[in-house]
């Protein structure tokens, strides 16, 4: 599985693994949706320490959940980036969503 | 004149799963100019978001070829070319913009041509409507040792 699902008093958090590419996010979008469609977290985080591998097809996957987070008022967090795929983040002007290390479960 | 010194050419069809395909490729054809990880993470970005603008706009609906020119230029540079044979760019200049995009709908964000340009040393994109289009970039790799 692609993704993993938990939840803890902060909402949900989906730790994805391998690669995200406009392939792989294909099937993600639809894990993570039914999942949150399902529960409606406030907060949706995304575990990144898993990705080996993400291009723009990964910002359009976070852009695009924080926009069905809105419509309950629940909001997008990023945990864990890579140097790598912060690069990307970066890049992207996703930075802000990141939550320091550690912070997740204050 | 620069000097070509090896060069490998490959055509993948336009299926979504050659996307990691295309990237491999590149990075073990890269691999004989004995780049940094961080360069072989920069050249795969580049590769996947070309290849990926072929299929999610080039092709659009239908499958069709992708041609990837690989060549080693004076024993530190790495000269990419993919291009498709679809539906071509009306405004290039626009289409480089960042976060300018036709397909918000899909979910893009408009990033892939600011992640070429900024993840290798030179890109170059050439586009007409109803051909296809030629996207070319350039990664240097420093020499270590
Ligand atoms: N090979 C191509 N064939 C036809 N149109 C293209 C091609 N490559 C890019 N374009 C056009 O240029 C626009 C910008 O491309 P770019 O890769 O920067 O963003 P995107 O593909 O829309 O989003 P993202 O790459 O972030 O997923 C596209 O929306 C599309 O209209
Ligand atoms: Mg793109």
């Amino acid at each position: 599985m692609p993704i993993e699902f938990t939840y803890d008093k902060n909402g949900l958090t989906a730790a994805i693994s391998g690669e995200i590419d406009h392939h792989s996010a294909a099937e993600m979008r639809i894990m993570t949706d039914g999942e949150i469609e399902r529960s409606m977290p406030r907060t949706l985080t995304f575990d990144m320490s898993g990705v080996t591998f993400m291009d723009s097809s990964g910002v359009g996957l976070i852009l695009g959940r924080a926009r069905e987070m809105k419509q309950w008022g629940g909001k997008v967090r990023i945990a864990k980036p890579s140097e790598r795929v912060g690069k990307m983040l970066k890049l992207s002007g996703l930075s802000p969503l990141i939550i320091k290390e550690g912070a997740k479960n204050a | 004149m620069r000097n070509i010194t090896n060069y490998m050419k490959i055509t993948l069809a336009g299926y979504s799963r050659n996307e990691s395909l295309a990237r491999m490729c590149a990075a073990a054809f890269a691999s004989q100019l004995d780049p940094t990880v961080e360069e072989i993470n920069d050249i795969k970005a580049a590769v996947s978001e070309a290849v990926t603008n072929c299929i999610v706009h080039g092709y659009r609906d239908t499958i069709g070829d992708i041609d990837m020119t690989l060549r080693i230029i004076d024993d530190d540079t790495l000269y990419i070319k993919i291009s498709d044979r679809g539906v071509g760019i009306e405004d290039v200049e626009q289409a480089m913009q960042p976060m300018f995009t036709t397909a918000p709908d899909e979910e893009r964000a408009g990033l892939g041509f600011a992640v070429m340009e900024s993840f290798t040393d030179d890109l170059r994109v050439h586009s007409r409507v109803g051909k296809g289009t030629t996207v070319t970039m350039l990664k240097q790799i420093q020499r270590r040792g």
